[in-house]
């Protein structure tokens, strides 16, 4: 059903437009790329305050309140220029390893923010000004590296070592559903 | 000797034909280069805020850039380091990019500002004002030429 979906999504004209435009696609992938900055770049300051490595002095609630705001404006930002992204190229997106994975990650790091969210909301009780207990810890560690995961492979989309018109192993094959799509 | 032909000499070094040669040394650099730059964004967009009042203003300017500036100094580095790795690998046409001058002009721009007025400011230890407001704002849209100029690379 996914699958016949985004096949539509490649005859639609928008689409069409979309990969076909001068600029409009790079303009596109620039705000994307500068989203980046704003949303993993705060958050990760947020994550190396849980972990006392920056702004060791600014209560974590500070933090969550005055610089959270600033996260969810650049994930906004990015949710809409990554889908306008898929939207550009769907079939090869859809069949991409590294668009897989990267999509595993961000619900994996979403979780993790759900996690961190529900156990501590804005204000972490008892731990505002100091050291953050092991759970919150190890939700900061894997926040940081489930984002520079994302990043990475984010990136990876743009190479076509693993496209399916290529030969390649069984896994990948499997994993990137290549039997329903030639390119 | 001309700039190109020095773009040419660049290219003839062994590092960058490694570079070149490999399928995964290049996208490898430039995904490090890509998580360097959201921690450079985010460690200079804490101070930019803070000097624009948009930010953790419960705590002073300098307390913040306190606060942030090794992950802003390293990210400098890793992103300085990166970078010329990325440019040693294809001298010749970023030689033909005027994105890529673009950007050399704005990275020097920002640097100046950083490390000049702003760095003074900031041991001013102002608490704000349409001053820091102005540096802070003409900080981060400096910073934002660089990040955009360098995307606009590998279009132009």
């Amino acid at each position: 059903m996914i699958e016949s979906f985004v096949s539509w999504l490649a005859t639609t004209p928008g689409s069409i437009a979309l990969h076909e435009s001068l600029y409009m696609y790079a303009i596109i992938e620039t705000l994307h790329v500068v989203a980046i900055a704003l949303f993993v770049g705060s958050i990760a300051m947020i994550d190396l305050r849980v972990l006392g490595l920056a702004l060791a002095r600014v209560p974590v609630s500070q933090a969550l309140r005055r610089i959270l705001p600033w996260t969810v404006a650049g994930f906004i930002v990015l949710l809409l220029t990554g889908a306008l992204l898929f939207y550009a190229i769907p079939e090869r997106t859809f069949h991409s390893p590294w668009f897989r994975a990267k999509m595993i990650l961000l619900v994996l790091a979403g979780l993790n923010v759900w996690r961190f969210h529900r156990a501590y909301g804005l204000s972490p009780a008892g731990w505002d000004t100091g050291p953050a207990p092991a759970r919150a810890r190890a939700s900061a560690m894997a926040s940081l590296a489930l984002w520079i995961g994302v990043i990475i492979f984010g990136r990876f989309i743009a190479y076509n070592w693993f496209d399916c018109d290529k030969p390649q192993p069984a896994f990948i094959s499997a994993f990137s559903a290549c039997r329903s799509y030639t390119p | 000797m001309s700039l190109y032909d020095l773009c040419e000499a660049i290219e003839a070094t062994a590092v960058s034909a490694a570079l070149r040669e490999s399928l995964w040394l290049f996208p490898v650099i430039e995904s490090v280069h890509l998580v360097g730059l959201a921690i450079l964004g985010g460690s200079l967009l804490m101070v930019d805020l803070r000097l624009m009042g948009a930010g953790l203003n419960r705590q002073s300017i300098s307390e913040v850039e306190h606060g942030t500036r090794r992950w802003f100094l390293g990210a400098l580095f890793l992103m300085l380091v990166t970078g010329s790795l990325l440019g040693i690998s294809e001298a010749v046409k970023l030689y033909d990019r005027p994105a890529f001058f673009v950007k050399m002009i704005a990275l020097a721009t920002a640097l100046v500002l950083t490390f000049t007025v702003r760095r003074a400011l900031i041991a001013r230890n102002s608490s704000g004002g349409p001053i820091a407001f102005a540096i802070g704002a003409a900080s981060l849209s400096t910073w934002l030429l660089v990040a955009v100029a360098g995307r606009w690379i590998g279009f132009s």
